[in-house]
């Protein structure tokens, strides 16, 4: 066999393998994380604690963000739409659409992807190779259940806070850089906002946001539980468990818009 | 009494364990001995089933541990108490939450008797007034000991220690091997002990199971160690000239 299509197998099949088993090892995992918890109070306790370490610690980042993004938004269709035939009020309902539709649900959970996937990869991962991951199951506990499905539930409940936090504070930024730079008048920005408005974007926004949060949550945490090695195993795959999960999360943008909006 | 009848275990190409079989007795202390990377720790994780094992069986008082499914292996391990070779310490919580871990997620016992147990298990370690420390602030032996308190809290039927008393000094190392022979004979525990401290083999070593190259080389008491002929155990353990002065006395 020539080489090179010696090498296209071998690649194609190690491509397909790994991508298989990888998948089925990530069901698997979920299968385990989703058991019957040994004590409901020490899986509330363990939820109490990843809502602050995953989702109050992301407020600032989401908060600052959001504002500046909303601004800028505001600012670039402004300019774009610099035309005496559009009305003013059109760049708040574009704003106002960019943010709810695309910017919060999206581009927030995938900054959270790199924060918090992170984080889960890699803390999960410095216990898989201490060995504490196999304390647990030795004390009859499930490592999974216990260690991912609080992180998992605390995701999917906390990051819809978050990004609507984040759709809040986005229009409030377009809303201040609109009139802190005289671009359009309150009155025409408040008109904006108000007209067209379509209630179900928002039920769309939070529905993709709850599926990137469990996206986020599991993968990143299928990348921390098995890590196999030491130090440098766990950074590899803190990065790994962040490439995929925002590589899911815009795939499954691409779905749910299909399956959403059309 | 735990049996383990042919054990074998291989990663990848390379088998480490080529067939072991053992009985481990209640009341006694069973010590592995054999020289780093002899697969000691292999052993040990593949008994409590933290390795999948290739091929062989392990028998908890009549259970075989291949053959359950997860409610009955859950049951089993909350039985169980193990000293990881590196502590394996939950690092985000302190010591108190450490040693009451197991207590909180299976027992009903109030939280000041769970405080009383851990404050005891805690005692017979010699650790005191630590309780509220992270593992990060404590010494090397502290977390050792740590780690057998939290091994204990539960009272378990069976204790497995990998290397419980590597890296104290000397007098805390007799105060743990004394404690660990302690608490075997009087709560009848089957109590497994990963070491290569000749001290402590001398001490407690009611069985000693000696692995060479992945095969139990050599079996017997401590007593039988001190006058065994066997050249394997014998280039082992009087490795050092002073061992070898003392044998030659004997
Ligand atoms: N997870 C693993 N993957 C591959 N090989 C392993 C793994 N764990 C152990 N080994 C190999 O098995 C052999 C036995 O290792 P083990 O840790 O049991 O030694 P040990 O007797 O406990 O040594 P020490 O006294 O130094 O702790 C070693 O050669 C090691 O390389
Ligand atoms: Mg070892």
């Amino acid at each position: 066999m020539p080489i090179a299509v010696q090498n296209y197998s071998y690649f194609s099949d190690m491509f397909l393998t790994t991508g298989i088993r990888d998948l089925g090892q990530y069901m698997l995992l979920l299968g385990q994380t989703f058991r019957k918890p040994e004590n409901w109070r020490e899986y509330y306790k363990a939820l109490v604690r990843e809502f602050g370490l995953l989702g109050i610690n992301s407020l600032g980042i989401v908060a600052i963000i959001s504002v500046f993004v909303g601004a800028v938004v505001t600012i670039q269709t402004a300019y774009n739409l610099d035309d005496p035939l559009i009305p003013d009020y059109y760049v708040a309902i574009a704003t106002r659409e960019s943010i709810i539709l695309e910017f919060s649900p999206t581009m927030v959970s995938l900054i959270l992807a790199g924060k918090v996937g992170s984080n889960i990869a890699s803390t999960l991962g410095s216990m898989r190779v201490s060995e504490q991951i196999d304390a647990l199951e030795v004390m009859g506990v499930n490592p999974a259940g216990y260690l991912i499905f609080p992180k998992v539930v605390s995701l999917v409940l906390f990051n819809p806070i978050l990004i609507t936090l984040s759709m809040f504070l986005g229009i409030l930024g377009g809303y201040g850089a609109a009139v802190l730079g005289g671009v359009v008048s309150p009155q025409d920005f408040q008109l904006g906002l108000q007209t067209a408005f379509n209630g179900f974007y928002i039920s769309y926004a939070l529905i993709k946001t709850v599926v990137f949060a469990f996206l986020i949550a599991t993968i990143s945490s299928y990348y921390g539980y098995y890590v196999k090695g030491g130090a440098v195993q766990v950074g590899t795959n803190a990065t790994r468990a962040v490439v995929s999960s925002s590589v899911a999360i815009i795939l499954a943008n691409y779905v749910l818009t299909q399956l959403l909006l059309l | 009494m735990i049996e383990v009848n042919d054990l074998e275990k291989s990663f990848g190409d390379t088998k480490v364990l080529k067939g072991i079989s053992t009985v481990c007795h209640e009341g006694k202390t069973n010590l592995i001995i054999g020289r780093s990377g002899a697969g000691k720790t292999v052993f040990l994780k593949s008994m409590v089933g933290l390795h999948q094992i290739d091929s062989g069986e392990i028998v908890y008082d009549g259970r075989r541990l291949g053959a359950m499914d997860d409610d009955e292996r859950k049951d089993l391990r909350m039985e169980m108490g193990m000293v990881f070779q590196g502590n394996a310490l939950f690092d985000s919580l302190n010591i108190e939450d450490n040693v009451t871990f197991a207590l909180s997620m299976f027992s009903d016992m109030s939280e000041s008797e769970r405080l009383d147990r851990a404050n005891f298990c805690l005692k017979r370690v010699n650790l005191e007034n630590q309780n509220k420390k992270l593992p990060a602030e404590l010494s090397g032996g502290m977390q050792k000991r740590v780690a057998i308190a939290r091994a204990i809290s539960m009272n378990p039927k069976y204790l497995f220690c990998d290397e419980p008393n590597s890296g104290l000094d000397p007098s805390t190392a007799i105060v743990i091997d004394n404690l660990l022979q302690e608490i075997t004979q009087e709560y009848n525990i089957t109590t497994v002990i990963n070491t290569h401290d000749m001290n402590s083999v001398m001490e407690i070593g009611d069985h000693i199971i000696y692995i060479k190259e992945g095969k139990k080389a050599w079996e017997g008491s401590s007593d039988e160690l001190l006058t065994t002929e066997n050249e394997a155990i014998v280039d082992f353990v009087y490795s050092s000239e002073l061992f070898k002065k003392i044998r030659a006395k004997l």
